[in-house]
């Protein structure tokens, strides 16, 4: 099992990401990107460089903050900071790629499904994630997956790491502490 | 599932085993400060960093007001109590607005209907009603310290929305939130307070927070109501409301709390205003980008006229929009800390 992939590695993942999104959608077409804070939204800003790059030109940005949606509130201890989302676009009728670093459990997509339909009613939702460990505790599937990684063993975290974020990129699987 | 102790080891683990989880800060962000107060009851006994955490929350929740569904499910299932024991319809009307923007359920609980006028003591009333399954207490009460005896007899969260002249905690911080939106920052201001500062809480709490976040503060009013020992909670006291009106940022105007002042402290209203009122003479000597607030409800006319009141340098109704966001951020705070 590998434990670490480096920069050339997530750059690869991410480039082939984003060519399994750009062939799911039409350029010409209306197509919202939803990240999930922090780092699904870092992803969401690369993936949309990217799409741009290869000639989509009507991509609205948004960025999804959970803190509020969360089911297990009363388990993460003294509060994360709640950030603000900002979806300052109409999503009715159009297609929306919500976009995660790490998808596991799935209980965030879940809260970031949830927080969507506040907002209002795309035609399609699609989910693109960078790394997908299995382990799902609610019935939620990537459409898109950078990195499937099958043999990560119980104890262990996945944890993504961004140039922006965190300065460097990287995915490591380290041991829980 | 989390224990408790792995709580306590810090650091902040979402269910997706990630060590920070959805909070945006990794390990090295350090430097943010954490909630972890049950009660919100006043200003002086939080940190510089509580507050600013306070408000840098609010700004999250400033945003689902802007939304055509204006919920979050953050306190489904718990219940919030307006327990006030005082006249208020807007002080009590945004604390249910801000449970409700949080899926909260609400009772309202007002005194002229309740049994504290067959003389149900407030310990009392505050517990038969927690035995009811009650997870946050709001409370106004006419007694300085009220809020913090309740928070020693009940489990629940208590936050204090106003106790006597004592401290008004949201009031001071969406007074700070409104500041701070509108100049960037706290640290360096020159605001002034006018008005009846001895009676105020509003004032008290205004004064905490602002010199905990490095503003200076300058408390205005006659010296019937405005005792000179202001000063030794780092204030500057100021009888001569022109000495000091060209070189403010801020004006805070208080209200003429005419069911609180005897006789003897205030000889005419038009006198309070000639002296200490905000009228368009005074506010010609003003800095030219001078900001006006107001805790509301306003006497127009007399500590405000009305043209500034509703101008455009007033942030009268931006308090009001903030208080609610403020007051989310409150409740979402002291709520997730009882866990």
């Amino acid at each position: 099992m590998r434990t670490q992939y480096d920069q050339a590695d997530v750059k690869r993942v991410i480039d082939q990401l984003e060519g399994k999104v750009a062939a799911a959608f039409a350029a010409d077409r209306p197509l919202c990107v939803i990240g999930i804070r922090t780092r699904g939204e870092t992803l969401a800003k690369r993936l949309i460089e990217g799409l741009k790059r290869r000639g989509f030109n009507l991509i609205e940005h948004g960025v999804l903050d959970i803190t509020l949606y969360r089911d297990d509130l009363s388990e993460i201890g003294p509060g994360p900071m709640v950030r603000p989302t900002h979806v300052d676009f109409d999503i009715d009728g159009i297609p929306l790629l919500l976009v995660d670093d790490v998808l596991f459990t799935g209980r965030s997509v879940r809260a970031g499904l949830n927080a969507l339909i506040d907002f209002g009613r795309p035609s399609v939702v699609r989910l693109a994630v960078l790394v997908d460990r299995g382990g799902r505790e609610v019935p939620i599937q990537a459409d898109f997956v950078g990195l499937a990684l099958n043999d990560v063993p119980g104890g262990h975290r996945v944890n993504v790491h961004f140039a922006e974020d965190d300065g460097r990129d990287e995915i490591l699987v380290e041991p829980r502490e | 599932m989390m224990k408790g102790d792995e709580r306590r080891v810090g650091g902040v683990k979402g269910r997706d085993g990630r060590r920070d989880g959805r909070d945006g800060m990794s390990a090295k962000a350090g430097h943010h400060q954490r909630w972890t107060r049950k009660h919100l009851l006043g200003l002086q006994e939080l940190s510089a960093d509580e507050i600013r955490f306070v408000l840098d929350t609010a700004d999250s929740f400033k945003e689902v007001s802007t939304r055509s569904v204006k919920k979050v499910p953050a306190l489904r299932g718990r219940v919030m109590v307006n327990l006030f024991f005082e006249d208020s319809t807007r002080t009590r009307t945004s604390f249910a607005l801000a449970a409700q923007r949080l899926s909260a359920d609400i009772i309202d609980f007002s005194q002229k209907t309740s049994s504290v006028n067959k003389g149900e003591t407030l310990i009392d009333t505050a517990r038969n009603i927690e035995a009811m399954g009650i997870d946050i207490i709001v409370v106004r009460h006419p007694a300085g310290g009220a809020a913090e005896l309740l928070s020693r007899h009940v489990k629940c969260s208590v936050v204090n929305a106003g106790d006597g002249a004592h401290e008004h905690p949201t009031q001071g911080l969406l007074d700070l939130y409104t500041m701070r939106e509108r100049f960037g920052k706290i640290e360096g201001l020159k605001v002034a307070i006018v008005g009846d500062i001895v009676n105020s809480r509003v004032a008290r709490s205004n004064l905490w927070g602002l010199k905990k976040l490095g503003a200076e503060v300058i408390l205005v009013g006659p010296p019937t109501l405005l005792p000179r020992a202001f000063e030794q909670l780092g204030a500057r006291v100021v009888y001569d409301f022109d000495e000091v009106v060209g070189e403010v940022d801020v004006l805070n105007m208080l209200r003429v709390q005419f069911e609180r002042i005897g006789t003897s402290q205030f000889p005419s209203v038009r006198e309070f205003t000639r002296l200490f009122g905000l009228t368009g003479d005074r506010f010609k000597r003003c800095k030219k980008d001078v900001f006006v607030m107001h805790p509301g409800p306003m006497n127009r006319g007399i500590e405000i006229s009305s043209e500034i009141a509703d101008g455009a340098q007033s942030g009268i109704l931006k308090q009001v929009t903030n208080g609610l966001a403020v007051r989310m951020a409150g409740l979402y705070l002291v709520s997730q800390a009882s866990d």
